[in-house]
């Protein structure tokens, strides 16, 4: 009986490192076979860089303030593949970030456009600026001007 | 002078907190869509899913939203791993069976999912009566400016948007859509149901009713 154990436990061993060489030969061949082959030609990379591009202008519908670009969620990938076929297909960035407004509305826009109300939101912040600025400028002249007259008043 | 200067103040105030109280009314999670009032993006989608007679479409055929043209057309994108869409989908099934035979189409479009767990889904949930189709690549959801599940569009007879719904769909709003575009349909159109032409208009393996 233990002779019978030691043959089978030889045999098995035996079957393995027999079996070991030629599983290992064919995850090589499998590997070696799904290895991909990297032709990007200079039209691929242009087309990437631009798709990329016009991605990173298109907010992910369903992340907060991010980008398609940026952005790993399953839409945000499909949007993109999106991107890339109007592009492939002849569209201008323009054109494929206006057929995605079409959908989203100007929301989907991460940088608004400079159209209509949007102006104000441009303008805003300059407008703020300069009327600060108007009424420091006030404020100072009249402190100022206060001041010398309590010099004068303390004069006299 | 200093009620001049407190009015001043108070009234500069007036604006700004007019305009929280308007931001405070919005949902800042909303994103109007610009589609209501504009053409349906058309589509062809392969059916998946058959749904219950008489809105039975055969499996693998393919639904094109064109030849729905004539017809109230209720769509609803859908998914296995949407938890709202299962607040939502004994209203719509129950609805749709209510409405059998009434020149209204209903069509479920799943939407990033795997088509075995979305029928496992529609067995769970004791059967979808209208059919289902799927939308591999997620560009119909795109045209339709999408942004998650469940999503709603009522689309009228002549093939425009009338109005999305985001979020789970009640009875109410669906009574209320339907009804009305329904109503606005020709005469000859309120006598053909959603029965009658997916009979006519999907023969096995055809590109949609046409």
């Amino acid at each position: 009986m233990r002779r019978f154990r030691g043959t089978l436990a030889g045999a098995l061993l035996a079957a393995a490192a027999a079996a070991a060489p030629a599983a290992l030969g064919a995850q090589q061949a499998r590997v070696d076979t799904a290895l991909p082959t990297p032709q990007l030609t200079p039209a691929d990379s242009a087309l990437d860089a631009q798709t990329a591009a016009v991605a990173s202008q298109l907010r992910c519908p369903v992340c907060q303030g991010e980008s398609i670009q940026d952005s790993p969620s399953e839409l945000a990938m499909q949007m993109r593949d999106v991107v890339k076929e109007q592009l492939r297909a002849g569209k201008t960035p323009a054109e494929v970030k206006a057929y995605f407004v079409s959908k989203y509305g100007e929301w989907i826009l991460l940088e608004p456009t400079t159209h209509g109300f949007n102006k104000v939101l441009y303008a805003a912040p300059y407008v703020l600026l300069l009327g600060g600025l108007g009424l420091i400028f006030v404020a100072v002249k009249r402190w100022s001007a206060n001041g010398t007259g309590q010099e004068r008043s303390e004069q006299e | 002078m200093n009620w001049k200067r407190a009015g001043i103040a108070a009234l500069a105030a007036v604006p700004i907190i007019a305009l929280f109280a308007w931001g405070f009314t919005k949902d800042p999670n909303a994103i109007p869509s610009p589609l209501p009032g504009r053409a349906a993006p058309d589509f062809s989608l392969p059916v998946f899913s058959p749904g219950q007679p008489p809105m039975t479409l055969p499996v693998g055929d393919t639904v094109r939203l064109a030849s729905l043209r004539g017809q109230v057309v209720v769509l609803n994108f859908w998914a296995s791993w949407c938890l709202s869409c299962r607040d939502e989908h004994r209203t719509l099934s129950q609805f749709a069976k209510r409405y059998a035979g009434k020149p209204v189409h209903f069509l479920g479009v799943l939407y990033n999912d795997r088509t075995a767990p979305a029928l496992q889904w529609i067995e769970e949930m004791g059967g979808q009566e209208y059919p289902s189709v799927n939308d591999p690549d997620a560009h119909t959801a795109i045209n339709y400016g999408l942004y998650g599940v469940p999503e709603t569009y009522f689309i009228d007879g002549n093939g425009r948007v009338a109005y999305k719904q985001t979020g789970p769909v009640t009875d109410a709003i669906l009574t209320r859509e339907v009804d009305s575009l329904m109503a606005a349909l020709p005469p000859s159109a309120r006598t053909g149901g959603s029965a009658d032409s997916a009979a006519a208009g999907l023969a096995p393996g055809t590109k949609g009713l046409q």
